[in-house]
């Protein structure tokens, strides 16, 4: 049951990625033809709430509702960063979405998105599959 | 009423995500990352002794709860929230998919390519199954995804995910520019 308020959590971020179109397929289009501002609007600003919110939470040492200590756990570079950043790109601008709208689009009644998400699944399947053979 | 189903300005939707952050560090200590849920489901559901899927994936349930979570918002959100019209996209981005090929400008997904009718077509399977396939391998290798690295790793000043974040977007330049008019046409 304490994990009922992720997905309540959940549940309000995926109405704000319906709401604003970012789980549209023209809106990526859009974006990576540059010739609209919005998603780069919503991204940048997320990003600039996200730095100000991990500040404040540092800065004043802010502790979770349970009165644990917040610990961030630091990303460490390995070039998978860099072949799977681009290799997740050239999906994305193919369906349009990445993880988080596929299950909103899904939600939101294009059942046929569960073939995407069932595919992308496959992927990370396949990944941990070849992991070991893959450079990093 | 109709500022709710009118769709939702940059300004208003780009903060409210980018407060998905500290809300799940207050709320349980958890980084906001979506692609990992893919791994979870692999580790739950077909972890063949792949050793990348060996692990307690219970422990990380929280992720599935809140994907979860997702999909009931995108069914509450078109359900209840939405006045059916267009994506309101730039006329040069419409003019140029209607001449690369695309029909269908009426919803969120152009439905001449994402249907199940068309999922036995060359186009069709290329779009969702092997862009699906792509986004779930590339996030996995990558380590993480849009909510991952764009907006969590770079608001923990992370440049591992700057690096990652901008070679999503070159990925996506590449596709858009050189490959999908090809892919469209198929």
């Amino acid at each position: 049951m304490r994990n009922i308020k992720y997905l309540f959590a959940g549940l309000l971020f995926g109405i704000v990625l319906v709401k604003s179109e970012v789980i549209s397929w023209f809106r990526i289009q859009e974006m990576f033809r540059l010739q609209s501002f919005h998603m780069y609007g919503i991204i940048g600003s997320a990003i600039i709430v996200g730095i100000i919110s991990v500040i404040i939470i540092k800065r004043f040492n802010i502790k979770t509702i349970s009165g644990e200590a917040i610990a961030i756990p630091d990303k460490k570079f390995n070039w998978g960063n860099v072949y799977g950043g681009l290799i997740f790109g050239l999906g994305w601008a193919i369906t349009g979405a990445c993880p988080g709208p596929l299950f909103a689009q899904i939600g939101s009644g294009f059942l046929v998105t569960l073939v995407t998400l069932l595919s992308a699944i496959l992927g990370t399947w396949i990944y941990g599959l070849l992991r070991e053979r893959l450079p990093h | 009423m109709d500022l709710i189903t009118q769709p939702w300005p940059w300004y208003v939707a780009g903060p409210l995500i980018g407060l998905v952050v500290p809300a799940l560090l207050i709320i349980g200590n958890k980084t906001f990352g979506i692609s990992s849920s893919l791994r979870h489901i692999c580790a739950a559901c077909i972890p063949a002794n792949i050793s990348f899927f060996k692990y307690d994936w219970k422990k990380e349930s929280w992720n599935l709860f809140f994907v979860a979570g997702i999909v009931l918002g995108g069914f509450i959100a078109a359900q209840f929230l939405s006045a059916n019209h267009q994506v309101k996209i730039n006329p040069q981005t419409h003019a140029l998919l209607q001449q690369q090929g695309v029909k269908d400008f009426n919803g969120l997904l152009p439905k001449d390519i994402f249907s199940f009718d068309e999922l036995l077509t060359l186009r069709g399977f290329v779009f969702m199954v092997i862009g699906g396939f792509l986004v779930g391998f590339g996030t996995r290798y990558a380590g993480g995804c849009t909510s991952g690295h764009a907006i969590m790793g770079i608001s923990n000043l992370q440049w591992p995910s700057l690096v990652a974040t901008c070679c999503f977007m070159a990925g996506g330049f590449i596709m858009t520019w050189f490959i999908l008019p090809y892919l469209l046409h198929l």
